[in-house]
């Protein structure tokens, strides 16, 4: 594992985007290209960002240390998180801007994953040595926000679609499950 | 029956779509001048595109499960139970309620409450045709559709929803001569994940109002419940005409992505009423739309 260089995940973080790319090359994307490449890119954001969360829970319970791949895997998540709002801007919403602020202002999914969004900006800024050399003891406080943010992704999932499918709820379980085991760790002190 | 035709023996569409404009000119001066209007300089979305992207909640959510999951579906016999305030009910074979009016070719915009739309020729009779053959009786003033729910053959449907899906119109949007009964598109028979083998179209109204795989229409005097309504009274109204000024919570009305208008030309404002206002907009005069959405 010592030998497994971090950068390898910005390498294995690439290749969904760029299989993403190929399909598009190929006209591979579906009847709605559009929707089809705004949703992978969100919901790989989303898988990163749980992926980052289960490192810690990992080896508290099975011993398995990743710690020294976690900064990639989220600042991964948060590249696929800013082309999914670009790919909205650009090609879903096309720069209109009065829609975008009534979306953001008025439909709750949107105002939540907007808002995800936004906590993830100061994380990927501040991960980096000097920042957290800086910031000290903030620095883990500050990071505490990517637990509001994948519970925030998990509902914008949710509420982007119509009716109650598994999918969204699966996510949703998933980063609520993974913060409650941050939560109960810190306070009941296990294992 | 063996059937040894496969595509390659189908009218490729470029040709069968010169042979519907000759035909156009033929046809296009019986139609109402409205319907003529909204039969023109539309150029539809291909077959493959409208066949390939549906919402078909019965047959899975992704909009590529139905083109997959609903070729399951047995669609032969097919009957149709009409009752309530009819003169005439009963269980009508498909056959039967195809010839209930003359099978046209309409050409509409189709917006689904996502904020996607497409443009589709279907083909169909006018639904007020056969309520002239059932018999509507006067004190009836909504017609109530559902769709066929046979767990047997629509495994993914799972408890989504309320099954089986029902929608509703009232009498005088139903009777309104936009208002088709479906039976096919681009002149072949309605594919599986298009609502075979009849279903409704109703122009000016999102999407979900155009119920798909009938089997059963009902003349009530009061105003039926619908799935979505029931689902979601907050976002789905019994009427859902298209309303670019109606906020919905999840969608902004106000523009829509036509599908096959490309990675970077596909946004286009919403018309009320989906374009179809002159049309029937004298159907809503006195009612608040925003309230009766």
């Amino acid at each position: 594992m010592r030998r497994i260089p971090p950068w390898i995940v910005y390498v294995l973080g690439a290749l969904p985007f760029l299989w993403l790319v190929w399909r598009g090359v190929t006209g591979d994307l579906g009847v709605d290209p559009v929707k089809e490449v705004e949703h992978s890119l969100g919901l790989h954001a989303l898988q990163f960002l749980v992926g980052g969360l289960v490192i810690s829970p990992l080896r508290w319970i099975t011993g398995i240390n990743l710690i020294r791949y976690r900064r990639a895997v989220g600042l991964v998540a948060f590249a696929y998180a800013v082309l999914h709002v670009a790919v909205w801007l650009s090609l879903d919403i096309q720069f209109r801007w009065g829609e975008v602020w009534g979306d953001i202002l008025r439909r709750p999914y949107i105002t939540l994953g907007m808002l995800a969004f936004v906590m993830l900006i100061p994380l990927a800024a501040t991960s980096n040595m000097a920042s957290i050399r800086a910031l000290g003891k903030r620095w883990v406080s500050l990071h505490r926000l990517v637990y509001a943010a994948v519970i925030l992704g998990g509902i914008h999932f949710l509420l982007a679609v119509k009716a109650w499918p598994t999918e969204p709820l699966l996510y949703l379980g998933a980063g609520v499950i993974l913060v409650v085991l941050r939560v109960t760790h810190r306070f009941l002190r296990w294992p | 029956m063996r059937n040894d035709l496969k595509w390659s023996d189908v009218t490729p569409e470029g040709i069968w779509l010169n042979r519907r404009a000759v035909m156009a000119g033929v046809a296009g001066a019986a139609l109402a001048p409205g319907l003529a209007r909204a039969a023109t300089d539309m150029t539809p979305n291909t077959f493959e595109e409208i066949t390939n992207y549906n919402n078909y909640y019965e047959f899975g959510l992704d909009k590529s499960d139905p083109a997959r999951n609903a070729q399951r579906l047995t669609i032969d016999p097919w009957s149709i139970q009409i009752d309530g305030l009819v003169d005439r009910p009963g269980t009508y074979d498909l056959a039967d309620v195809m010839r209930m009016g003359p099978i046209e070719e309409r050409i509409y915009r189709f917006r689904c409450v996502e904020a996607w739309s497409m443009v589709i020729p279907w083909n169909g009779f006018q639904l007020s045709h056969l309520l002239d053959r059932v018999g509507v009786q006067s004190s009836a003033r909504y017609v109530a559709f559902e769709t066929l729910y046979r767990p047997s053959e629509m495994r993914e449907a799972g408890n989504i929803l309320d099954w089986p899906y029902r929608e509703g119109l009232r009498l005088d949007e139903a009777r309104h001569p936009l208002t088709l009964m479906a039976t096919g598109l681009y002149g072949k028979p309605m594919p599986k994940q298009n609502g075979a083998p009849i279903r409704l179209v109703v122009p000016w109204k999102y999407g979900f109002k155009s119920i798909k795989s009938i089997v059963r229409i009902s003349l009530t005097a009061d105003q039926p419940q619908t799935t979505w309504k029931q689902s979601n009274v907050r976002e789905y109204g019994f009427y859902s005409n298209v309303n670019p000024n109606v906020n919905h919570p999840r969608w902004s009305q106000a523009s829509e992505r036509r599908i096959g208008g490309g990675l970077f030309n596909s946004r286009q404002d919403t018309l009320m009423f989906n374009g179809y206002g002159d049309q029937v907009a004298q159907m809503y005069a006195g009612q608040d739309l925003t309230r009766d959405f």
